[in-house]
Formats: structure tokens, sequence, C-alpha cells
């Protein structure tokens, strides 16, 4: 039996459900020499600012129990940069690329949109709701829905609009039906949870910007379960889920929270081949369960044991 | 070199050997394709732990030697202290087993055009990757000098090997336990003046490197830095492993050590900002500037 992966985000048909996040794969030129990217679903970029940003003083990450607590502050050279060289190269080689914007105005978000927008060789755009870190966007439905619209208003209609919001865990369907409200065509559940961690020496934090962002497997329970909620109180909306995705089984279980794909992120931070590795777990995991095409398994978890779709 | 072999490659590799080295564990593994494309100074990143490890990031290492070819192909060898579990795992994993391999990872050292004199200075273990250095540079006609420091004779690293790599060796103790007394700061002057050499080549500790590179410029010599990386994802994509440099426009900018390094001109570093983003340099926030 072959299993049909092909999924859709908005009106764009992507190979494949399985992506990777957004500052986990550089500007794709990182992991390059170490995966075929054409083969991705798609590859989110490495969220890209209006202005050159320096990024956050290091250490930057530091590992944690089955996790990886990050602060980089979003180093970026700039949207002009990222349109001359970064894009182009994605392009030339096929990628599917999904494009991860993050402004500090409302001003900003606008014109990311108009350039990126205009840009050929994109397949969608991500809203990176968790910028600046003391933003509250990603977990505030009304900032939320204020940037989105901006993105979206200034977004031409063929190119999705991603709206990536915070696992939080008691009101994460206000933040979907928001941001969905606002004009997103996809919800993707899948930022860090901001966490903090010391150093046994001088029990000060050990990141240079004080707390972060956990993410890794030690959180892939508290997404999946974000995922979950959403679909059931808002079964029509697309939702992509990342959290500590690190086999096809644990894709295979996004994928059946509810979530049309899954982001693999910190995963590949420790193991670049990983993502070709968990398409081909997750095509064995629906073959063995013999289900052909992989929009069955969205939701499944949702329907009594039994149920023939 | 064709398309193919450039870029680091991702192996299964398999330890050949595993033993200690004084102070150091000096790990030997047969990894594919690594070898073929490795040039002095790059790194090879090593995942800890075994496939359910809760450990996620790698440990980058400064490759001490890399034989394309021989009895088990493709090896790359490693020197390093155990200081932490991740590496204590590494130390324990017995002839046979597996690790995944992530290399050659970074910037290697830029060798020169024509056979000048060069001064190699290794503090501790991080000498460990100028002995392949001092093999490259003799092919090329080069006087090798080298200095090799340590806090003490228990945690030098190589003196022995260095009196067939180098022509001249200097070794050099903080507690005057072994060599001259002192370290970088006070010998690589000194050294520098006699041998005439017109580049270092230097593997340490940062305030080590930053020594170097103040030497160097001191009496106008080129200096080549190697920054020791830590734990890292080792492709450049999680942007930790950052430096401030300054570019060939004057312009500082935070540069990863496992992509735009861990080799960088002496001269280039900040040393005295590391840790930090300056101020001043390339997409420094406002906020930041205020503050």
């Amino acid at each position: 039996m072959t299993v049909d992966l092909h999924t859709s985000l908005g009106e764009v048909t992507l190979a494949n459900p399985v992506l990777v996040a957004a500052g986990c794969a550089g500007a794709g030129r990182e992991i390059g020499p170490l995966i075929d990217l054409a083969e991705l679903g798609a590859l989110v970029t490495r969220s890209v600012t209006l202005d050159p940003c320096a990024g956050g003083p290091p250490p930057r990450a530091v590992e944690t129990a089955s996790g990886l607590l990050r602060q980089t502050d979003l180093q970026s050279a700039g949207l002009q940069a990222f349109l001359a060289t970064e894009l182009p190269w994605l392009a030339q080689r096929g990628v599917r690329t999904v494009v991860s914007i993050a402004g500090r105005t409302l001003g900003e978000w606008a014109e990311l949109a108009r350039r990126v927008g205009l840009s050929p060789g994109v397949t969608a755009v991500e809203v990176n709701l968790a910028w600046p870190p003391d933003s509250v966007a990603a977990r505030d439905s009304y900032q939320a829905g204020k940037i989105v619209a901006a993105v979206r208003r200034d977004m031409p209609r063929g190119i999705p609009v991603l709206a990536k919001v915070a696992p939080e865990v008691h009101h994460v369907v206000d933040l979907a039906r928001a941001v969905v409200k606002a004009g997103a065509d996809v919800v993707v559940i899948g930022h860090g949870l901001p966490g903090l961690v010391l150093d046994p020496s001088t029990l000060r934090p050990v990141l240079g910007g004080g707390a972060g962002a956990l993410g890794g497997p030690a959180v892939h329970p508290v997404t999946l379960r974000c995922v979950w909620e959403v679909h059931a109180a808002l079964p029509e909306v697309t939702l992509v889920g990342g959290g500590g995705v690190r086999s096809g089984f644990d894709a295979l279980a996004m994928l059946s929270a509810g979530a049309r794909a899954v982001q693999i992120g910190t995963t590949v931070l420790h193991d670049p081949g990983s993502p070709a590795r968990i398409l081909t777990e997750l095509h064995d995991e629906l073959e063995r369960r013999g289900i052909s095409n992989v929009a069955d398994a969205v939701g499944l978890a949702h329907r009594p044991e039994g149920d023939p779709r | 070199m064709n398309q193919a072999a450039r870029g680091p490659v991702q192996v299964q590799g398999e330890v050949l050997s595993n033993k200690s080295a004084g102070a150091y564990q000096h790990l030997t593994l047969v990894a594919p394709g690594v070898a073929e494309r490795f040039r002095p100074g790059n790194l090879v990143a090593l995942a800890v732990g075994g496939a359910l490890s809760d450990r996620l990031l790698r440990r980058g290492l400064a490759v001490y030697r890399a034989r394309a070819t021989g009895a088990y192909r493709s090896t790359v060898e490693v020197v390093f202290p155990v200081t932490e579990p991740g590496l204590g795992w590494l130390a324990g994993l017995p002839a046979g087993a597996a690790v995944d391999v992530v290399g050659p990872v970074g910037r290697p050292y830029a060798l020169p055009k024509e056979p000048v004199a060069c001064i190699l200075a290794g503090h501790g273990h991080a000498a460990a990757p100028l002995f392949s250095l001092a093999d490259r540079l003799r092919e090329r006609g080069c006087a090798v000098h080298m200095l090799l420091t340590a806090t003490s004779e228990k945690t030098l690293f190589g003196a022995l090997e260095a009196k067939r790599a180098a022509k001249t060796v200097v070794v050099a103790t903080l507690d005057g336990s072994v060599g001259m007394r002192g370290g970088v700061a006070e010998v690589l002057p000194g050294l520098l003046a006699k041998t005439g050499s017109d580049v270092v080549y230097a593997a340490g500790p940062a305030p080590t490197l930053h020594d170097v590179a103040a030497a160097a410029e001191e009496q106008g010599a080129w200096s080549q830095t190697a920054v020791d990386v830590g734990s890292v994802c080792a492709t450049g994509a999680c942007q930790s492993c950052v430096v401030p440099v300054v570019g060939e426009d004057g312009v500082s900018r935070m540069a990863r050590t496992c992509a735009e390094g861990p080799v960088f001109r002496g001269d280039r570093v900040r040393w005295a900002d590391l840790g930090t983003v300056p101020v001043d340099g390339w997409g420094a926030s406002r906020a930041e500037v205020r503050r």
C-alpha cells in the first residue's frame, strides 16, 4: 500500500505534512548539505525582521532534561538581505518556503507583509507573534488579532497566512479563534514554553537573556493537548502542530489530535537528518494502520475507536 | 573539490579506540566521509547519550587528526577533558559503540600562500588541532614553531609529539612545573621576535586567544585563532554560539563560531566584548543602546 501524504494549508498543497520549524534550520542553507530540503513538506525560515537585528547576548541555548531552552532574541540580517540572497537560494532549489516574519509595530508588520508577499518563491508566511521576547502578542488574543489583521490586509490572497500562537494551556482556543477571525488561514501552535535555567555555581540565569523558550520532547504532551483542544473546539480550522516531535509516531499523534501538518523544531537542531527519518516513520505508521491517505489521520483521536473514518 | 565533497556529512560513527591521555580522553572514530572533507581547524559535532538521550546539543570538538585512508578507512580523532556528563558518556564508550557524527564543521585555519615562518600556540588539550595544521604547513615549506602552554605539567598536551611536528618547541606552564613559567602573554612576544614569524595559529580558551591576538598585532604578525564552541547544533541554524567579530567593512556582527568560525582572525574578534552584543554592532537594537 502506498500512503498519500499530500496535505493542504489554506489554498496551498504540500507534498507531505512534515515541516521544519522557524529558527531550527536557519535560512535553509545551514542544513542544506545534510538533508534534501526539496523533500520537506515545507521549510519555515528563521524569522525575518524588517531591519537587521543582532540578537541577544550569549549564551543563547542551554540543555534541560529532554529539552532545549533558547533565547536568541532573533538574530536576523534584515528583510532586504533575506530577499536578496536567502529566499532566492531556497527558490532555486525548489524548496517549499514558509517565510516567518517578526515585527515590532503594526507599521513594520504591514511592510514585512507587503514586501514578502510580492516576492517570488514564497509558499506562505508565518506570523511570529512571540517577538520581541517581552511581547504579549503570542498569548494575547487582542494583540494577536490586530497583528494578523495587519498582515492579512497586505498579503496577496493566494498566500496563506499562518499565525503562530503560544501553547497557552488555559486559553489557546481563544487565541486560535482570535487569529482566525482576524484573517489567519492556518493556526500554528508551537512556540516554546517560557522557562528558566539557573547556573549551578552562580545561581543566576544561564542564558544571556535570562529566561528563554523551552522546546523539545519535554513540551510535546503540552502542545499535543493544545492542538487537541483547539481542534475539538474549532474543527474547521486548519492547524499545524509543533513541539518536541522526534519520531513518526509523535508526528502521527499531532495529526490525530487535529493538525494537518507538523513542525519539527528542536529535534532538527539535535539531529539535522531527522525530518527525512520522521517522514519515513510517519509513512510506515500510517501504512501499518491501513490509513491510505494522511488526511484521514487528521483528528482521528477525536473519533470513537473502530470508526472507519 | 567537487560539489558532493563540500560541506559536512552526518554519519553513524563507530568507536575505534577510546583511551585516556594524561588529563584528557583521546577518542578515535571511524566516520566515513568526514576525513575526506577535513581541513585543520574543522570540528566534529558528536551527539551524546545514544538514541534515547535527553541531551539535545552536540558536543563540538576540534579534530586532532583525520585520516581518509588506512586499515579502518576514514577516521577522526578528538581529545577532550571530561568536564560534564555528555563528554563523560563519550569517554566511557567501548570500541565498536555507535556515535552520531556531523562533520567536518566550521571554517578551518587559513593557510599562507608563501612558505612563511609560523608559531602554533595551543593551551592544554586545545592544542590538539595544531598537529594536523603543522603537517599541512610543513608540506607548504613553512617553518613551524610550537608553543604549548598549560596550567601545569598535568594538563599539558602533545609535548612529545610537538618535537616531531615542529622545528622548535617551547613549553610554558602557569605554575612553572615544566618549561618556562608563564602563559602566552609572557612567552609569545619573545618567541615572535626570535623566530621572525609572520603568522600565529592559536587554539585555547578566550583569554589565551586574546593574548595571542594582542602579541601578534603588537609585532605586526597575523593571528588565526580558533574559538572553543562548546555545545552546538553544529550547522549554524540555532545561532547560539555567537561572538562579536569585526568584518572587512569595519562593522561588528555576531558571528557563529560553528559556521563563520571557529577560526577567526585574532585582530577581528572583539575579545573584551565576548558574551555581549556590542551596542555599536550591526543590528544592535536601540533599546540596548539606551540600556
